[in-house]
């Protein structure tokens, strides 16, 4: 019959010499083999002492971000929650008040901000949908926890802190 | 008999049998660290420094594992199974000569529990009541795989034994006794038996790795293959009797290994040792050099055992009796024509 590809390749399998029957030679080479790996250095790294380094392109926790003098970026315009492909985050705007201008950037604000981070699988789109440069992925690991309810995050758990007085 | 010297023979026992224990136990550990050093990675360390109360807390998780008894099995098969398996590898300890005698006061006290004339006899009969332990437990398991194992077991065990006793046999001619202190004595300095004796030193160490079931013939207990093997149904101190049982064995083999070829507690150069330390502490000296041989051969199975793969069970077979056996007697044939060509000249 005629082969389908012209890429062969014949395998050699010549009886076992007197050498090779005897396994101690082979033996013996791969026992050098062995102990040259016991004087080699670890790959284990000891956590939690030691912590690998995150990559440049890391997808962490959320946080919301403020701008130079303090305000919260975040307008609850609704484009995260839009293109969150888990639909984790959900979120109701409220009206600025005149006393709190320097809270907030603009008359629109989130009143109530939430992530299910058991939703979340942290692909970064709403970090891509926004429009206004407020939610970064740039957290750590989300740590465990016992209980569902505990993953609901708030704002009190995603807002970055507020700038310190220079 | 008089009560010190019972009282010395009790001494010597007990703190014979609680360093085998120890050492048992510590082997455990060794194997973990061993392995993983070979495997670049690190082994247990988190239980005290470097991990060392790692077998301490291995005892401590036997003891309060529950003990499950499988229903159908045969309750008495079923506890003395692990029991001679234990039993049969701490009486091989027996006869080894540990040191010269020491000398406290006036007693001279000879560093061997006794001193049978025919002590390599008594190792070998051990050896084989072994076989009892691991046949026995897969027997009362009432679990086909670990009858399987079992006969594996005990089948790979008599065969490699024939082998054994045969490359023994070429030793004696060598030695020309088979007491253990006199074939030690006969090493004195650096005439080791390994120099005249070398394939005789081969093929008994592949043997002693074929009846310690340990890797490449550790096919009676692998996971892969038999799950557990003979002790598989085993749970809680009986398992850790049995594999308790695998690291004694391992010990004794390697101090036989180190009494019959590699000269005991003989070092080059311990005349000088033994004129100037006196013969309290002189004595002791060698010890510890036998201890040394016998934990390098320890390291030794340990190598081995993450180097090779496991042997087919036909594999097995073949190796010991159409290999093993023609060569052992072939060593036999040899050395006794060497020897009568040496009487002659």
């Amino acid at each position: 019959m005629e082969p389908l590809t012209n890429k062969k390749k014949v395998l050699e399998q010549k009886p076992l010499t007197l050498a090779e029957r005897m396994y101690l030679p082979a033996i013996t080479k791969g026992l050098s083999i062995t102990i040259s790996h016991f004087f080699k250095k670890e790959a284990t790294i000891r956590y939690p002492e030691v912590e690998r380094e995150f990559s440049t392109n890391w997808r962490g926790m959320h946080s919301l971000k403020r701008d130079e003098e303090g305000r919260e970026r975040c307008t609850a315009c609704g484009l995260c929650a839009l293109s969150c492909p888990a639909e984790a985050i959900t979120m109701i705007a409220a009206e600025r008040k005149p006393e709190e201008k320097h809270l907030y950037r603009e008359e629109k604000y989130a009143a109530m901000y939430e992530i299910n981070m058991l939703r979340c699988i942290f692909c970064g789109l709403c970090e891509e949908a926004c429009p206004k440069e407020a939610i970064y992925l740039d957290g750590p690991i989300v740590p465990s926890d016992y209980l569902r309810k505990d993953f609901i995050y708030g704002k009190d758990k995603l807002v970055e802190a507020p700038l310190t007085v220079k | 008999m008089e009560i010190a010297f019972v009282l010395e023979k009790f001494i010597l026992v007990t703190i014979i049998f609680g360093i085998s224990l120890v050492i048992a136990m510590y082997s455990t550990y060794a194997e973990r660290k061993v392995a993983a050093f070979l495997q670049d990675r690190l082994g247990p360390d988190r239980a005290g420094p470097f991990g060392m109360f790692q077998p301490l807390a291995d005892g401590l998780k036997m003891f309060m594992k529950e003990e499950i008894v499988p229903a159908n099995s045969n309750k008495w098969l079923f506890m003395v199974g692990p029991g001679l398996a234990m039993l049969t590898a701490c009486i091989g300890t027996a006869v080894i000569p540990w040191g010269t005698a020491i000398q406290i006061g006036e007693r001279v006290i000879p560093l061997q529990v006794t001193d049978i004339n025919v002590g390599i006899l008594y190792i070998f009969g051990v050896v084989s009541l072994g076989v009892y332990g691991v046949m026995i437990g897969g027997w009362a398991s009432n679990n086909k795989y670990s009858l399987l194992s079992a006969i594996r077991a005990a089948s790979q065990n008599i065969s490699y034994e024939i082998a054994m006793g045969l490359s023994i046999i070429a030793l004696l001619l060598v030695s020309g006794t088979m007491s253990l202190k006199e074939i030690v004595e006969q090493q004195h300095g650096w005439h080791w038996n390994v120099i005249y004796q070398p394939i005789g030193f081969i093929l008994f160490l592949i043997c002693a790795f074929a009846e310690t079931n340990r890797a490449p013939f550790d096919l009676p207990e692998c996971e892969t293959e038999l799950i557990g093997g003979y002790h598989t149904e085993y749970s809680s101190m009986k398992l850790g009797f049995y594999l308790f049982a695998e690291y004694i064995n391992m010990f004794v083999s390697s101090a036989v290994i180190a009494t019959l070829y590699f000269g005991g507690y003989n070092y080059p150069g311990m005349d000088w040792v033994l004129q100037h330390t006196g013969t309290t502490i002189g004595p002791l000296i060698g010890t510890v050099v036998l201890f040394i041989k016998i934990f390098a051969f320890i390291f030794f199975f340990m190598w081995v055992r993450w180097t090779i793969p496991r042997f087919r069970y036909d594999q097995l077979m073949h190796l010991g009796w159409k290999v093993l056996i023609p060569l052992a007697i072939a060593n036999v044939i040899v050395t006794g024509v060497v020897i009568a060509i040496v009487e002659k000249f």
